[in-house]
């Protein structure tokens, strides 16, 4: 069954002696990065605060590398490293903590590969709606803050 | 059932083999993780359209989450969250120290094991509810407009102004209704310590006072009523004294920390969302605490040592890691982002 353990983590480069050490190391892993996003969280540091690259203008170009690099255009660094920081917890405690490191790739696909797809596909529709509205609101003759 | 039955002999399914190399138990435990997972993939879907709805307008998390225990009246953002973050962590690590207990068949182990995440569970539910307290008591107090908004006092260093320092004592022109009183028996939610009259009468009276509203400032807006040094940037615009006694006619409310229908801090649906994402999420501990017991009663009574096999154990595990790995998100999305 599942004992045996696939002991190493980051495609290899870090080899645990038994499984135990592997979770106390995970468990160390967990905590720094948590420890990063508080720090970043409370000083918030002004470099990352705005979007690095401004929306790009002209033809279908100029659309198609909006998509391309809408992570980096329509969100703040921060943001973004938060975003990152979270998936890659979240791929820790599901590969060590849930041992999907040692399931076979087919139960591992059928559960992974579905929630990201319908994550991914209800995100996207929310957040564009969500910033449609918001454009309604700041540009269309609403009243509504007074 | 010889389906739901784990022992080490029979580990087939009744067709005959074993799909995708797991016990029925497990594989259902799976995909009943990842039906929860989607559902709350919905819920912080609909916050995260909430939230870009009201982009500039919604609440600042570490203007709202900035206590913690013992340490009254300090601007302490994050680390209370963080504190929990890490506990939840942690229990999730002693379960799968004592999955990891029941692969080696230790008994002792695995109970010592199942009881620290009992305990951690405890402690992360009693966090929450400590939490939750701060949230629905609130701190300073605000004042709602007639269009809904929210608007709130600083002082004249933008400092955040308590309504309770600010109002007078008016002569009270107005009593709780009660079911006692009137033929229909109805009554009505107890009256905000302060009235309307009583806080504006406080703010004309202390001309060091400011309006800030819901609003996020921005360098390149028009700057109309706009106080001319207090404000930064993407930070609550702060008003002029002029306008901010302008704004104070259209009060209609005193609002005291946060409820369903109107919160201190913002936008409505702020409260809304923390409450139900927050509270389902609690509730999925609560639960998980729940079923972990149970599980730790069955390893001590050597339900599993009799079975041969600790699989139980593992499946409330993935539960339990699922819980977590579902605060990871809500952490991110309510109180970093």
């Amino acid at each position: 069954m599942a004992h045996e353990h696939n002991l190493a983590i980051f495609r290899g480069r870090l080899k645990f002696k038994s499984n135990e050490q592997k979770i106390w190391g995970v468990l160390i892993l967990l905590s720094i990065i948590t420890a990063i996003e508080v720090v970043l969280g409370i000083y918030k540091p002004v470099g990352l605060m705005s979007p690095w690259l401004t929306p790009f203008e002209g033809g279908l170009g100029a659309v198609l590398m909006n998509i391309l690099l809408s992570a980096f255009i329509f969100l703040i660094p921060l943001n973004l490293i938060f975003l990152v920081l979270t998936i890659v917890k979240a791929y820790y405690i599901t590969w060590d903590f849930m041992h999907m490191r040692d399931e076979k790739a087919s139960l591992r696909r059928s559960v992974v590969w579905t929630f990201v797809f319908l994550a991914l596909y209800i995100a996207l529709i929310f957040l564009l709606e969500g910033d449609y509205i918001y454009e309604i609101y700041k540009t269309s003759f609403i009243k509504w803050n007074f | 059932m010889g389906a739901t039955v784990t022992t080490t002999e029979e580990k087939i399914w009744d067709g005959g083999n074993e799909p995708m190399g797991v016990s029925y138990g497990k594989m259902m435990m799976w995909f009943f993780i990842l039906s929860d997972a989607l559902t709350f993939t919905g819920f912080l879907a609909a916050y995260g359209f909430s939230r870009y709805k009201f982009a500039d307008s919604w609440p600042i998390a570490d203007e709202v989450f900035n206590h913690f225990p013992f340490l009254h009246g300090s601007d302490l953002p994050m680390l209370y969250v963080a504190l929990m973050t890490f506990i939840l962590i942690f229990s999730s690590v002693t379960m799968v120290l004592a999955v990891d207990a029941g692969h080696h068949m230790k008994k002792s182990k695995v109970a010592f094991y199942m009881f620290l995440t009992v305990i951690g569970g405890l402690i992360f539910v009693g966090s929450q509810a400590w939490e939750w307290k701060n949230f629905i008591k609130g701190e300073y107090g605000a004042i709602e407009t007639k269009g809904g908004s929210i608007i709130q006092f600083v002082d004249a260093e933008g400092k955040r102004y308590k309504v309770s320092d600010l109002a007078v004592t008016l002569p009270k022109d107005r009593v709780q209704h009660e079911s006692k009183n009137g033929i229909w028996f109805t009554s009505e939610a107890s009256l905000p310590d302060y009235s309307v009259a009583e806080v504006i009468e406080g703010f004309k009276a202390n001309p060091n006072v400011l309006v800030r509203t819901q609003e996020a400032y921005f360098d390149k807006n028009d700057k109309k009523g706009v106080h001319p040094t207090l404000n930064k940037e993407k930070h609550k615009t702060i008003l002029t004294r002029e306008e901010s006694l302008a704004r104070l006619n259209d009060a209609v409310y005193v609002v005291q920390g946060a409820s369903l229908v109107r919160n201190e801090y913002g936008s409505k649906q702020f409260a809304n969302f923390f409450f139900f994402i927050t509270g389902f999420h609690g509730f999925h501990v609560f639960s998980g605490v729940v079923i972990n017991f149970i599980i730790f009663l069955n390893v001590i009574l050597g339900t599993y040592e009799k079975r041969r096999s600790y699989e139980m154990v593992e499946k409330v595990g993935l539960y339990w890691h699922f819980v977590d790995l579902v605060w990871v998100f809500v952490f991110t999305f309510f109180y970093l982002v």
